[in-house]
């Protein structure tokens, strides 16, 4: 087997029986990012000789015994373009941030860092995560491992195509309104959408600050575990972030799961959702059975609403947290501007793509006068609607089970006239981000050659469950050893 | 539910995004849809349920007043598009009419 191709657990193996070292892991991978970026295009930006420093370094470690070292040590990955890296040119896929390099590192970049992980570069994305296809990027679109015409999802599409592509062992992206999970599905890799402040989102570049949460994207189940066991934690400089004990993740991964009650919401199940999508999931269900669950149809009654209320909140948050781009701090700054308002309307006019100045415009328009009530304040009012669904199912059953996006993955073009097509695109992964839940997305299937995810979610602060779920079943398939031909 | 020209350019003003007439009408084609698909929420009665605006109930957090080191000046500067000496450089803010 190819280097490459491992997943963080075998290659953490190998590392520690002395049979490879991080060097040749890292100039592997490398090699494999030669071969096949130039047309999966998964990299904005490559840092090849930080990678063979920390490599090196990890290396010495390792010859040194590392009994105590994290599983990460040595392992190479890459990071979405949403977080900060000092040093390191983040553009978070706009033109606006072209040039911007952090003085900082994200508290989720330092902690990788810390236990020795490989940094190989940054991620292509949708610009200021708002997409779900990786084509609203500002410099080029991401293409799907698995099928180079069709998209690899959004808005983490970088991370995603990068780990199903063997361009890297795992990439932590952003998760608004799914943009882990669908992206997971589409490329077919495990994505996880933590709790609302399980992880700290310190040098994320903020999108929507009440929902936004970074995550891991890896090639097994187990995999996100080692991820989650790093990146989890309280950060004072994170005011949101919780301050709860993080559990060792890898000990809620047993092959069964008996005792386990799931419910299958009746309303993730309807008109949209394509055949292939369905059947494989259904089929999943049938297995969790197999494997000891319960299994048990509820209704979750406010769904429908889910997607109105995010396309009211997500892009007023937007509309506030991007104020911040002046072209006086940092970023593109419209050169013929001469006076102070000609700076704002110039540089934000130019510097933002389409997609960032339609959500600009509809967040601005929900906030403002006369329109609050009937917009913004009625949204916050339904989201406290579709969090009591889920408290109401979680009250008795440990997990929820649906399709992760109704389709797989579309032809690169597809939706990219039809804004409202794409936003229905995330009408299965929005209703997490609005309660704040944990969601997972592992492969479960194939429909027309190209990968179907399957999406469980736990409720707050209940990883741990879905963990479980979702390495019993991804054990007893084995749909994860699948890997596209590149 | 199209919005009309007049609204289109009052939200960008408040937005402060300079947007071409090409934009404007194409807002005014795009937005349409999404403004009416949100009417949906109407179907629900809300009257007697408070809002959320963040999910996990954490207010009021302190940190000690302690003094730190902050960022050098060089570091502040460094992504600035425009600086003068150890300054941020702005666009006039008074010009002359007024």
């Amino acid at each position: 087997m190819e280097l490459h191709s491992l997943n963080i657990t075998e290659a953490a193996a190998l590392l520690r029986k002395k049979e490879i070292t991080s060097r040749e892991l890292t100039t592997a991978v490398i090699k494999r990012i030669e071969e096949v970026d130039g047309r999966v295009k998964a990299f904005m930006t490559l840092t090849p000789e930080l990678a063979l420093q920390q490599a090196d370094a990890a290396d010495k470690i390792l010859q040194n015994g590392a009994k105590d070292a994290n599983p990460l040590l040595g392992i190479p990955m890459s990071l979405k373009d949403v977080l900060s890296t000092k040093g390191i040119r983040t553009a978070c896929g706009s033109k606006i941030l072209e040039n911007y390099v952090p003085i900082y590192d994200a508290t989720v970049a330092r902690k990788l860092y810390e236990s020795g992980a490989v940094m190989l570069g940054k991620n292509n994305m949708d610009e200021f995560a708002m997409g779900s296809s990786t084509e609203n990027s500002s410099y080029f679109p991401t293409r799907n491992p698995w099928n180079l015409d069709t998209v690899p999802g959004g808005s983490s599409g970088g991370s995603s195509a990068s780990v199903a592509a063997g361009e890297g062992f795992f990439s932590v992206g952003s998760d608004t309104g799914g943009s882990i999970r669908q992206p997971a599905a589409l490329c077919g890799v495990v994505g996880l959408k933590p709790t609302y402040g399980r992880v700290s989102r310190y040098g994320l570049i903020a999108f929507a600050s009440s929902l936004d949460q970074l995550g891991p994207f890896t090639r097994s189940v187990a995999d996100a575990a080692l991820v989650m066991n790093v990146i989890a934690g309280h950060d004072p400089k994170d005011s949101t972030s919780i301050n709860a004990p993080v559990p060792d993740y890898t000990k809620a991964l047993v092959p069964n799961l008996n005792g386990m009650k799931l419910a299958l919401p009746r309303e993730y199940f309807i008109g949209g959702v394509e055949p292939g999508v369905e059947q494989a999931v259904l089929a999943a269900v049938e297995k969790m059975k197999e494997l000891g669950a319960t299994v048990e149809e509820v209704s979750m009654p406010h769904t429908k609403y889910a997607i109105s209320t995010y396309y009211i909140i997500a892009p007023a948050e937007a509309s506030a947290n991007l104020a911040r781009y002046d072209g006086i701090k940092y970023g593109y700054s419209d050169p013929a501007a001469v006076e102070m308002w000609d700076g704002y309307f110039k540089t934000r006019g130019h510097g933002f793509g389409p997609e960032v100045k339609r959500r600009i415009m509809i967040g601005t328009y929900a906030l403002s006068s006369g329109y609050y009530d009937a917009y913004y304040l009625k949204a916050q009012k339904v989201r406290t609607l579709i969090r009591g669904d889920f408290d109401k199912v979680f009250e008795k059953f440990d997990a929820i089970i649906a399709p992760t996006s109704p389709s797989v993955a579309f032809k690169i073009g597809d939706k990219v006239s039809d804004p409202l097509a794409m936003y229905l695109n995330d009408i299965f992964t929005i209703p997490a981000n609005m309660a704040g839940t944990p969601g997972m997305s592992i492969p479960c299937g194939f429909s027309n050659g190209l990968p179907v995810g399957l999406q469980i979610l736990g409720p707050v602060l209940g990883e741990e469950k879905v963990f479980r779920v979702a390495h019993a079943y991804e054990q007893a398939t084995e749909w994860y050893k699948q890997h596209p031909a590149l | 539910m199209k919005l009309s020209l007049e609204q289109i350019e009052n939200v960008a003003h408040l937005a402060r995004l300079q947007l071409t007439e090409a934009e404007k009408e194409k807002m005014r084609e795009e937005l349409a849809p999404i403004l009416t698909y949100f009417e949906i929420l109407k179907e629900l009665d809300t009257d007697q349920i408070s809002p959320t605006a963040q999910v996990i109930a954490v207010q009021n957090l302190m940190r000690p007043d302690e003094v730190r080191e902050s960022a050098s000046i060089s570091e502040v500067l460094s992504n600035a598009p425009m600086r003068e000496a150890d300054f941020f450089r702005i666009r006039a803010v008074f010009t002359e009419e007024e």
